[in-house]
């Protein structure tokens, strides 16, 4: 029983925390649980209060209410410096004035190891990181990406219990966060550590995470892993926020036992299960559903599969991205036009502005927002 | 020819800045008593006076120890104003910080009878000590402005990043902010050495009985004997000024160098 209790004790759990700054509210009521190991993302646009919710994790940023517990133990008055925490920076924080092996030996200082010992461990967190030998090295002299794993040997030689990350990796070009991406993921695994990353970037959230929390306006608006998050969005805001996803406007005509019955000008009547219907809309009720989930049939092609139905419509925009063409099609009886994403396979024409097409599609692969 | 104008300007602007400190080596090894063209032979004498001469001794001493001691007074409180400055926010920090550097512009005489009339009032007796407090209440301002701007270029994320690391505030300050900010602890230490060791207004009020070189060499101008000693003094202290400043700037220069900064202006 003692067991499954320990097992159970989140690493990091959020009560109600409240954060104002005067009379700014910045973070408003965060309840969440974060479990230990876990590769976990604080996903949402600049000043949804992403960055104050980590920073009140490392203590840097006290709470005005509520509670934020680390292993079980509430953190509050407890010290950046006493916490079992530690934080890659955004601007990675590398002290200039220190060398390679300095740096990333700083948080060992009061460790009172033995020289000999010392060199080995910072050795060791260099390798891991991919930088070994470069411990003589002068700090300022590293490129970006060579800052940002000084950074993360730096956090990880403590051996924390929890790893932060600040948007590590907004300041790295397209190739080489890509490549970060996936080494972060192999550290993760390799080192065992609970990581929380916060990012803007929802594709980074969706490819490195097994959870990710969504938050607006200092507030959580749906914490799941990244492919609940992409089939089944809480909201309408979460859906525009993660990928893309068409809205269509859409009646309820009858529920029954969770199953409802909708009807959406230019798809018609469908049917759709319980787990098919999502949270609160402010415009009204409305289907959702991805670029993807959609085929264009070419002449005389059957809907095969899964895409059960079919609707007509007119190709009103064509963007070619060489794997894929994007096309914007308006339905027949619809006023906007949706986003089909369609890969380019061999054989496949791309249509031009203003051709009749036929569109496959599944209910199933619907979300009404209501 | 373009722009010749502008060279002759630019040459003309030169001359009239260095011709009277090229003058003070000239005459402190000529061999005449009186300052005058032309010039009458090589002498050293000058300088061996100057050396012989005990009240010159005196001020200098006196000289050096106001500079030092008010340098580093008005370095260590320009540290902490700058480091409250830019690091916190508290009620009326704009205005406090005007008044901070308010005796920037005040006239140095005002600052010196005003401080004359309170010290006398409280029944403090002149001293050096007396000469210290007026150079820190004037040096401090600069020391301000200098430390100000080396503390703003600090990126907050390297305390925060020590401090995560386990050390605590005192420490961090030591490890990390003290390192980084020294250049500009060492622009500091030197422009508040130089504006006391030369100034004249405060130490001729406050400084009783005990002069200060300033003051000591105000004094000599009225005896024409003294002048020529007095040139030569003034070719040491021009000489130890160059000297104090290629020091400074290769500190300053090695430390950018360290930190693999972009030389961003110096002095030299």
């Amino acid at each position: 029983m003692t067991e499954t209790m320990t097992n159970a004790t989140p690493m990091i759990a959020f009560q109600d925390v409240q954060k104002y700054y005067g009379t700014y509210h910045a973070l408003r009521g965060i309840t969440a649980e974060i479990r230990a190991g876990e590769f976990f993302s604080l996903l949402g646009p600049s000043g949804c209060g992403k960055t104050t919710l980590l920073r009140t994790i490392a203590g840097f940023e006290e709470i005005s209410s509520g509670a934020v517990m680390i292993d079980g133990r509430n953190m509050e008055g407890v010290a950046p410096n006493r916490r079992p925490t530690n934080m890659v920076f955004q601007s990675y924080a590398i002290f200039p004035h220190l060398t390679v092996g300095e740096n990333v030996g700083f948080g060992l200082r009061k460790a009172g190891l033995a020289k000999p010992e010392l060199a080995a461990r910072v050795a060791a967190a260099l390798e891991m990181v991919g930088l070994a030998g470069y411990g003589a090295r002068a700090a300022h002299a590293l490129s970006g990406g060579q800052r940002q794993r000084v950074a993360l040997a730096r956090a990880l030689i403590l051996k924390p219990k929890v790893l932060l990350l600040d948007e590590p990796l907004s300041a790295l070009d397209k190739k080489l966060r890509e490549q970060m991406q996936v080494e972060l993921i192999r550290l993760q695994r390799q080192v065992g550590i609970t990581f929380i990353l916060v990012t803007h970037d929802q594709e980074e959230a969706l490819v490195m995470s097994d959870r990710v929390a969504v938050m607006f306006e200092g507030s959580i608006a749906q914490l799941a892993d990244p492919e609940t998050l992409y089939r089944k969005p809480a909201s309408r805001k979460v859906a525009e926020f993660i990928g893309t996803m068409n809205f269509l406007p859409a009646t309820i005509l009858s529920e029954q036992g969770g199953r409802v019955e909708a009807e959406a000008p230019g798809l018609g009547r469908l049917s759709l299960s319980p787990d098919q219907v999502s949270g609160a809309a402010a415009e009204g009720v409305s289907l959702g559903f991805r670029p993807e989930t959609l085929t264009m049939l070419f002449e005389g092609q059957v809907a095969e599969g899964m895409a059960e139905r079919e609707s007509e419509g007119t190709v009103e925009e064509v963007v070619y991205f060489g794997d894929m063409t994007y096309y914007d099609v308006r339905l027949d009886g619809t006023e906007k036009a949706i986003r089909i994403s369609m890969r380019n396979v061999f054989g496949r024409p791309v249509l031009e502005i203003g051709a009749r097409t036929r569109v496959a599609w599944s209910p199933g692969a619907m979300v009404l927002f209501r | 020819m373009k722009g010749g104008w502008l060279k002759v300007y630019a040459l003309a602007y030169l001359l009239f800045l260095y011709a009277p400190i090229i003058i003070l080596p000239l005459f402190a090894f000529n061999d005449a008593t009186i300052i005058a063209f032309p010039l009458t032979g090589f002498s050293t004498r000058w300088f061996t006076k100057m050396m012989e001469e005990p009240t010159l001794a005196i001020a200098l001493k006196n000289s050096l120890f106001i500079a030092v001691t008010s340098s580093v007074c008005a370095t260590v409180l320009g540290i902490c104003a700058a480091r409250a400055s830019t690091r916190y926010r508290f009620p009326a920090r704009g205005g406090l910080m005007g008044l901070i550097m308010l005796p920037l512009v005040l006239p140095d005489i005002m600052v010196a009878i005003s401080l004359l009339v309170v010290l006398l009032g409280l029944g403090v007796h002149l001293s050096l000590w007396t000469v210290i407090l007026g150079h820190v209440l004037v040096c401090t301002p600069f020391t301000i402005a200098i430390l100000t701007s080396a503390f703003q270029t600090l990126d907050r994320s390297l305390e925060e990043a020590a401090y995560d690391l386990g050390e605590t505030a005192a420490s961090t300050f030591r490890l990390i902010i003290l390192p980084l900010v020294m250049p500009g602890v060492i622009s500091s230490l030197l422009i508040a050495f130089t504006i006391s060791l030369d100034e004249f207004i405060i130490a001729f009020f406050l400084a009783g009985t005990e002069p200060t070189l300033p003051v000591y060499i105000f004094s000599q101008f009225r005896f024409p004997m003294a002048v020529p000693a007095i040139m030569a003094l003034g070719t040491v202290l021009v000489c130890a000024s160059v000297v104090l400043l290629a020091i400074a700037e290769y500190f300053r220069r090695r430390g950018i160098a360290k930190q693999g900064g972009k030389d961003t202006g110096g002095f030299l």
